[in-house]
């Protein structure tokens, strides 16, 4: 007994250093939604490009859907770009977009120029919706699977490795719960 | 002495620049002096999804900014704080709360300094009775007691 007193201090010293190393290597900026397992949140808004469209969460429709959270003024929105058509090429998704607190004009412009992966894309002038989604910075992608439910929220650019690490797996998942009929 | 309190005067002198700066930010106004007391202790106790170790009150980010008016909104419309945070929560998960909920992910960041506390106390209590337990081995026998009188008897 007197044996591991006397090294309790030393036991408790490495256990705090290994609970403290792998805290550096958690990743304090990957929050869990609050919206997963939950309906897109209701909405009214028109899309991108037709004022005069208006849309609701029921147009949002697909068998597994991404909802792309993006915006001119995002420099990491331009990175994701091409990445983003080529998923619609290669994979089985609908990709619906949000213009987050942007300008209409310059949104068009910017699908224009670059190329429009989008289904279409539904205009947050106020960022309505986005604050209904927990957005707080864009992009962000959301997966959504045949029942309409958020299974899934990435924050950050998609590219090929995030695209392979993140969504691949919850594609495969969502894909095989409808092939079982669920 | 007179080191230790220029050095708090700065401090303090310090601290006062931050809360002046922090409070330059702040564009809402409020007739009702109770309903701006709600608005600042609500926007200190909302943590900023995006800059993550500050409030919303201390923030400058875009989301903040959008934060600080919904809750400016919500308050206007008759909102109760409650339900304020719990519109957060909804959206931004306990995340956003600076005082976290007490549910099983939490105990051990509620409780567990007590435990710690109380685990330190037991360790120095039972350190104490073992030294006072030995001291007690030390005392002297009857018989040795007996040995040592007469020694010191026969020093006279």
């Amino acid at each position: 007994m007197g044996k591991v007193i006397r090294f309790l201090p030393l036991i408790v010293f490495i256990a705090l250093c290994v609970v403290l190393y792998r805290g550096l290597f958690l990743k304090p900026q990957e929050l869990p939604s609050a919206l997963v397992g939950k309906p897109i949140p209701a909405f009214t808004l028109t899309q991108l490009k037709d004022a005069n469209k208006q849309l609701t969460a029921e147009d949002l429709k697909g068998d597994i859907v991404l909802l792309n959270v993006w915006a001119t003024w995002c420099p990491s929105c331009r990175y994701e770009h091409p990445y983003l058509l080529d998923i619609v090429k290669s994979s089985q998704v609908t990709l619906y977009g949000l213009n987050y607190k942007d300008e209409r004009d310059l949104a068009v412009k910017w699908l224009d120029d670059l190329g429009d992966p989008y289904q279409f894309s539904v205009f947050d002038e106020v960022g309505r919706l986005g604050l209904d989604l927990g957005v707080y910075a864009a992009p962000e992608t959301f997966v959504i699977d045949h029942h309409g439910i958020i299974r899934k929220r990435f924050a950050g650019p998609i590219d090929a490795d995030v695209w392979q690490r993140e969504f691949a797996p919850m594609i495969k998942t969502i894909s095989q719960e409808r092939a079982r009929g669920e | 002495m007179a080191k230790l309190i220029s050095i708090l005067a700065l401090l303090m002198a310090f601290t006062g620049s931050v809360n002046a700066y922090a409070a330059a930010s702040e564009t809402h106004e409020f007739t009702d002096p109770v309903m701006q007391k709600r608005y600042q202790s609500l926007v200190k106790e909302l943590r900023c999804p995006k800059c993550q170790n500050q409030n919303l009150a201390d923030s400058n980010s875009q989301i903040a900014i959008d934060l600080r008016n919904e809750v400016y909104t919500m308050l206007k419309q008759g909102k109760a704080d409650m339900e304020i945070t719990s519109y957060m929560v909804d959206r931004y998960g306990d995340f956003v709360l600076y005082r976290p909920k007490i549910n099983e992910l939490t105990y051990v960041l509620w409780f567990g300094p007590a435990v710690i506390l109380l685990i330190g106390v037991l360790i120095v209590v039972m350190v104490a009775l073992k030294k006072s337990a030995s001291h007690k081995e030390l005392e002297l026998s009857e018989e040795q007691q007996q040995k040592l009188d007469k020694i010191l008897a026969e020093k006279d």
